[in-house]
């Protein structure tokens, strides 16, 4: 018996192009007919945060004493023609979420979090909940193509208006708030039957483009006597521009908000292939509000992908005035909690990838109307999970800024960085670590 | 609802000539006002198409405009009255909570957006997106509406005495739709429906909140609503997503 008779076989290969992933969603296509829609933002890896580091003091810059040497953090949103800007203690404000993709404990454990930490949350494509209200000391009510619930009484008990153009999980397009979530309360916020598929549009019954914008702003204005902050929030996708026409357009904020941040329910192929990632935003939007003379007059609010106090003190370094978390958050309060493993299983998914908001059987009691599933959220020690992750999150942002010498986290600048990446050298203006090259430097932006 | 003021409330208006005094000045003059004000009649000269006149009302007082409106006069309205005596820009009474708005002439696109309660009464013709989104309100259009009108319509009524435009009602939710004349056509799941009793009781008590109940032959108008087969996702529907 001679064994090299025997006709070697090559290994199994599995497609890079048809990965396992790719597979079972053309069977999920096959079978249903529907687009897969789930939460949560972009999970492709694209170049973010974590491709940039920070050069820290040396011979030539003096760090501060941790512990000992102030670091401010304090930030005020709204200076350029409100008459009351918002004043936050941290540069870390909850993004836009409703109340209905929400839990109503969940939108009452945020405001509590945000509130004992000096800062805004924001409410969504839904209205404002009187616990929402209640329990945030600073709430941003969000203008959106739907109106639903839109009221001038909540406009007027607002701190702040965000008019919401797009969000960088899908730049240009609407929502769909499935039938399962629609419960009694929902739909009488939204004046819809109750257990209908609900659809968001993706643009603005009474205004186009930036001309008629300022218009639109001016009458946000007029209502509320000029006293709030208005802020204009687009998904990434032409930051240098879209950021220019905001300011052209009369906004106190700009938010940007980059491919990784997370939508209630959108259709997957949305989520992953349209926009672009927050990194390749920063700079653009900055460079826009430079070029018109609006930097730190007109604020910059970034988000998409921000889950540690490095990614804050990065988007700062930028340029950003303040960031905003959405997914980080809800992680806070137990969103995807290992404790729900079982639970998540039984899903068909796992703790960490759970991302069907929309279907409303969310273990934790976070992204459901189900009033069994609501009740496992505790709003208060919730709260204080968030309230604890901002502290956290500030901490570490101010420990990056003391070593790079700053007494304000705002006085963190592109210097301080270097990119790992030469894409994201590019994409972030910042030199390839140990170089002085910034690819694209002498281009157009 | 009273289309004309009488004598007595114009004897006591509050005059206001845009050419010489601030919109700002107005509206803040206006959003100052208590609900036992006296000051129950304002008039506004000069408006020249300013834009945000009378936005965020939210007391019973009247405001007559003479002439020509920019964009979302009266914009948010609660309670007040608002009389335009001239064309009205782009979304008048958007979001109107309640109260009364009556534009003597043609009013722009989107008039009475989102609007969730109160009467928009215009006497000329509506252009395009006519009532988009409403969620309440009642609309009554004395001419034609454009094209897109009661796109994605939640709640509330509207009136047409003329023609209608393009893909009336695309994606409509619960509103009712009233068109005397013809309607060029229907948007996605827009149907023509039965026109029943209940439904000419209720559309006669729009036409006489108008002021216009006797003056149009009710038999003349077909109804128009959603045919709920949008309202649950289904891949058999994509042609309409």
């Amino acid at each position: 018996m001679n064994d090299m008779t025997h006709t070697p076989r090559t290994k199994p290969r599995v497609s890079a192009t048809f990965d396992e992933y790719t597979l079972s969603e053309i069977r999920r296509a096959a079978a249903t007919g529907i687009y897969d829609i789930r939460g949560a933002g972009a999970k492709r890896k694209v170049p973010h945060f974590d491709d940039l580091l920070f050069l820290g003091a040396s011979m030539s810059r003096y760090p501060l004493e941790g512990y000992r040497e102030r670091c401010d953090t304090s930030v005020v949103l709204g200076t350029r023609f409100a008459k009351k800007p918002i004043e936050l203690k941290i540069p870390v404000t909850i993004a836009g979420m409703s109340f209905g993709s929400l839990s109503a404990n969940a939108k009452e454990a945020l405001g509590r979090g945000a509130s004992t930490m000096g800062t805004s949350t924001t409410t969504g494509d839904g209205g404002m909940t009187n616990e929402e209200r209640g329990h945030s000391k600073t709430l941003v009510y969000q203008y959106l193509p739907s109106r639903y619930g839109m009221n001038p009484d909540d406009l007027k008990r607002a701190d702040a208006i965000e008019v919401v153009v797009g969000q960088g999980a899908k730049p240009g397009g609407g929502g769909m708030l499935l039938g399962q979530k629609i419960t009694e309360r929902v739909a009488a916020m939204r004046t819809l039957p109750v257990g209908i598929d609900q659809r968001s549009a993706c643009r603005h019954p009474d205004w186009t483009g930036p001309d008629d914008l300022e218009i639109k702003i001016e009458e946000l204005r007029e209502i509320t006597d000029w006293e709030k902050p208005i802020y204009v929030k687009v998904g990434a996708a032409r930051p240098y521009y879209d950021t220019a026409l905001a300011v052209k357009s009369g906004a106190d904020v700009v938010v940007v908000d980059g491919m990784q941040g997370g939508t209630a329910a959108t259709q997957e192929v949305f989520i992953e292939n349209v926009g672009i990632p927050t990194i390749a935003a920063v700079h653009q939007a900055v460079k826009a509000l430079q070029d018109l003379g609006m930097h730190r007059k007109v604020q910059l609010v970034v988000s998409g992908g921000i889950r540690n106090g490095a990614d804050v003190a990065k988007a700062l370094a930028l340029g950003a005035d303040a960031v905003a978390i959405g997914t980080a958050a809800l992680v806070a309060l137990g969103d995807n909690d290992p404790h729900y493993q079982a639970e998540y299983e039984a899903l068909g998914t796992v703790a960490g990838a759970y991302d069907d908001w929309h279907e409303g059987r969310d273990p934790a009691g976070i992204t459901t109307q189900d009033p069994e599933l609501m009740k496992r959220l505790d709003p208060v020690a919730a709260g204080r999970r968030l309230a604890n992750y901002l502290a956290v999150l500030t901490l570490e942002c101010q420990t990056i800024a003391r070593a790079c010498g700053k007494s304000h986290v705002h006085n963190l600048e592109p210097e301080d960085l270097v990119a790992l990446t030469i894409e994201a050298a590019a994409m972030a203006n910042v030199p390839l670590a140990g170089t002085d090259w910034i690819p694209g430097r002498d281009g157009r932006f | 609802m009273k289309l004309s003021l009488t004598p007595a409330a114009a004897e006591r208006a509050v005059d206001i000539d845009l050419a010489s005094s601030a919109l700002r000045e107005l509206n803040a003059a206006l959003h100052k006002l208590t609900p036992d004000t006296n000051e129950t009649y304002w008039r506004i000269a000069n408006p020249a198409g300013r834009h945000a006149i009378a936005a965020g009302l939210d007391v019973p007082v009247t405001v007559e405009i003479d002439g020509p409106v920019g964009y979302y006069c009266a914009g948010m309205n609660k309670q007040a009255s608002v009389i335009v005596n001239g064309n009205a820009g782009v979304g008048v009474a958007e979001n109107m909570m309640s109260g009364f708005v009556h534009v003597k002439g043609d009013a722009s696109q989107s008039a009475g957006a989102t609007a969730h309660g109160g009467l928009l009464v215009i006497d000329g013709n509506a252009s395009a997106r006519c009532g988009i989104s409403m969620k309440g309100v009642d609309i009554v259009v004395k001419g034609s509406v454009g094209h897109m009108s009661a796109f994605m319509a939640q709640a509330g009524t509207l009136t047409v005495l003329g023609d209608a435009g393009e893909a009336l009602g695309d994606s409509l939710y619960e509103a009712k739709l009233f068109v005397r004349g013809s309607v060029a056509g229907l948007g996605a799941d827009c149907v023509e429906k039965e026109m029943r009793d209940e439904h000419r009781t209720l559309l006669a008590a729009k036409l006489d909140a108008a002021g216009i109940l006797g003056e149009v032959d009710i038999s003349e108008f077909r109804r128009y609503g959603s045919a709920r087969s949008l309202y649950h996702f289904h891949i058999d529907n994509v042609s309409s997503y």
